[in-house]
């Protein structure tokens, strides 16, 4: 059960970017409303169901005023110690209203929680997954509503400053066809699935100097079978894990996985990187590392 | 496993006049789809550059997507489909039950819970050559088969079907209960992960998992081959197939332990792919009529066709995405069945 649980934390970030997608896939079409009840009222108690939105609060210096997170939070460390009320799945009605929130932080398409809370006069802000720009927007929004405006807007323009700097080092280089892998059954080259098209891991590829193999696929995931893999021949493979860098030997039998498809020029060439950190894959405050890390793996010399 | 002569031997050599013929007409069925389905997939290939010798394999794309995709997926859903087909024939001969499948009696859901508890507690370790996910669908599916066997049978008596039969449901509702709460543990990955192995993946990546998967049907087949003469009397009742000289308790077990080995070794190779155990039984007698001796080996070739039919529909309609091989299945199974019954009646 330790190891589960200490999995689930790890897992997090994927899952909020998962979440995030069958979030957007169901509520894409909604318009962007959300409780403007008291609206100019500064949260000060905040629940936050959303993992990513968690990082944001604590980035804009609201991170006094998170009263508790989803069971999935772990960074920044400062969320170790909060109380946690479920998830996208199940989150814990009656611990959230008995923790007296003015502001919780919600999926978009956690509806029913939003008139719950609605009814009882809470605010909610629904988040919803997509692009860098959207990300920068939920800063900017979650940073007005409990009262870091001016915070939001200097981390938004850091980000803006972090992401420039990243183009600018790989402007005007060869872009290598990538394949950026958010998911495989351990062991195996089964299960792969893929950025494709749209969302902010496909933007961050790109961004950081590579043509997402994937990037006509208009979907956030794809999940290509051995066949697809082979006829897109990548130049560079990318598989980016929240968790921790597992022992080397676990580490070279995943890398290792991938070596019976000698054909794509990734394997050949020997440009399969496995990248572990949970900053790699959410949609937040790290994007601006997690883009510069895309970048040094994908043009290592830029970075000299 | 019958005594003496028998009166479904009448017309002995006209039956087996027949199961040449069906098993001529239906292999080259088989045969046919295992060597058209490698041609067809969602990128083009060249089958000349494919076996071109002079090009190397680690550079020849089109070598590598014939050989290491395509083969050993169509080889899995050759063995995925002859064995659930022969198995769903077994099971209903056994439970005397036309709506009997291979998952009827728990094989599948202990296949389920053993899968999920690995994708939701497991360590990204691999046993060996064998991945873990199928290692325990495995353990999982010959845990629930020992179960229900050891429920059902008492020591030189015959199985009751009805105790079999409630055991095997039984089960199979006490594994989704536990499959939900573990489910509910689960994060949306593991969840996500769960959901999609249940829809069945046929993808294996190289022939490693069909090789492994032979230990358990090779022992399969072979009960299955001298099965079909007791089943026949076995489907007409117990009774009867007692006093015609069929050791009923023995052809019971039998059929149960192959129906199981064959079941678990599909699943934990492919995910627990529906339809196939119970269509293509029933599409075969109403072709072949109730004959288990023709019904049991058409059912397996048919079941090769079908499931590696469906395989090259799952990669190649929504190209380059793929439809889940268990949704196409049930998509195409379903309603062909039910035109088939309308069709008949």
């Amino acid at each position: 059960m330790a190891a589960g649980t200490q999995k689930l934390i790890a897992a997090a970030r994927v899952i909020a970017l998962l979440c995030a997608i069958a979030a957007t896939a169901v509520t894409a079409a909604a318009p962007r409303v959300f409780a403007q009840r008291g609206s100019d009222a500064i949260a000060a108690r905040v629940v936050s169901l959303v993992p990513n939105v968690t990082e944001m609060l604590f980035a804009v210096g609201a991170g006094s005023q998170v009263v508790a997170v989803s069971s999935y939070d772990d960074f920044p460390p400062a969320v170790k110690s909060l109380p946690r009320v479920g998830a996208l799945l199940d989150p814990d009605m009656e611990r959230i209203f008995s923790l007296r929130p003015d502001l919780v932080i919600v999926y978009g398409s956690q509806t029913e929680l939003e008139t719950q809370l609605g009814r009882v006069g809470i605010r909610a802000y629904p988040y919803r997954h997509g692009g860098i720009e959207s990300t920068l927007q939920s800063i900017r929004d979650v940073a007005r509503l409990t009262g870091h405006a001016a915070e939001g807007e200097q981390l938004v323009s850091r980000l803006r400053a972090q992401l420039d700097a990243v183009r600018t080092r790989v402007r005007g280089r060869p872009r290598p066809r990538t394949m950026l892998v958010i998911g495989r059954d351990p062991g195996t080259l089964r299960g792969v699935y893929a950025s494709a098209g749209v969302g902010f891991l496909h933007e961050l590829l790109e961004l950081a100097g590579g043509s997402d193999v994937f990037g006509d696929i208009q979907r956030e995931a794809v999940q290509p079978s051995n066949e697809t893999i082979l006829a897109r021949a990548p130049d560079v493979i990318i598989e980016a894990a929240a968790g921790e860098r597992p022992s080397d030997d676990v580490f070279r039998r995943e890398r290792g996985v991938w070596n019976v498809l000698t054909s794509i020029p990734a394997v050949r060439n020997k440009r399969v990187y496995l990248l572990y950190g949970s900053y790699l894959v959410a949609a937040g405050p790290r994007l601006g590392e997690a883009a510069a890390a895309y970048a040094r793996t994908l043009h290592p010399d830029a970075f000299k | 496993m019958i005594i003496g002569t028998s009166p479904t031997d009448i017309g002995g050599r006209s039956v087996r006049a027949r199961l040449a013929a069906v098993v001529a007409g239906y292999g080259a069925l088989a045969v046919g789809a295992c060597i058209g389905a490698p041609l067809i997939g969602s990128t083009h290939i060249s089958l000349a550059r494919a076996l071109d010798r002079s090009i190397p394999f680690a550079n020849n794309v089109d070598a590598q997507i014939f050989f290491v995709a395509r083969m050993p997926r169509v080889l899995t859903g050759a063995v995925a489909g002859a064995a659930l087909a022969a198995a769903g024939v077994v099971m209903q001969a056994l439970l005397r039950n036309p709506l009997a499948t291979p998952f009827t009696l728990g094989v599948s859901a202990g296949a389920a819970l053993g899968a999920i508890l690995v994708i939701t507690f497991g360590s990204v370790v691999a046993v060996g050559a064998i991945s873990p996910v199928p290692l325990a669908s495995l353990i999982g599916a010959v845990a629930a088969s020992a179960i229900v066997y050891t429920l059902a049978t008492r020591p030189g008596r015959t199985i009751s079907t009805t105790v079999l039969l409630l055991a095997g449901v039984t089960l199979n509702a006490f594994f989704s209960a536990v499959i939900l709460f573990v489910q509910y543990l689960a994060d949306f990955t593991q969840t996500y992960r769960t959901v999609r192995w249940l829809m069945g993946d046929l993808d294996v990546g190289s022939f490693g998992p069909v090789l492994a998967s032979l230990p358990l049907l090779v022992p399969a087949f072979a009960v299955f081959a001298v099965l079909p003469r007791s089943l026949n009397l076995l489907s007409v009742g117990t009774d009867t197939a007692a006093t015609r000289g069929v050791d009923v308790g023995r052809t019971q077990r039998l059929a149960f332990l192959s129906a199981s080995l064959a079941t678990a070794a599909a699943v934990s190779l492919a995910g627990p792919i529906g339809f196939v155990g119970i269509i293509v039984p029933h599409l075969v007698r109403l072709m072949v009529g109730v004959d288990h001796r023709l019904v049991l080996p058409a059912s397996a070739l048919f079941g090769v066709a079908f499931l590696v039919g469906c395989d090259v529909v799952s990669r190649t309609i929504m190209a380059p995405v793929e439809v889940p091989v268990g949704v196409v299945t049930a998509m195409v199974g379903g309603p062909f069945f039910l035109w088939l019954l309308v069709r008949r009646s």
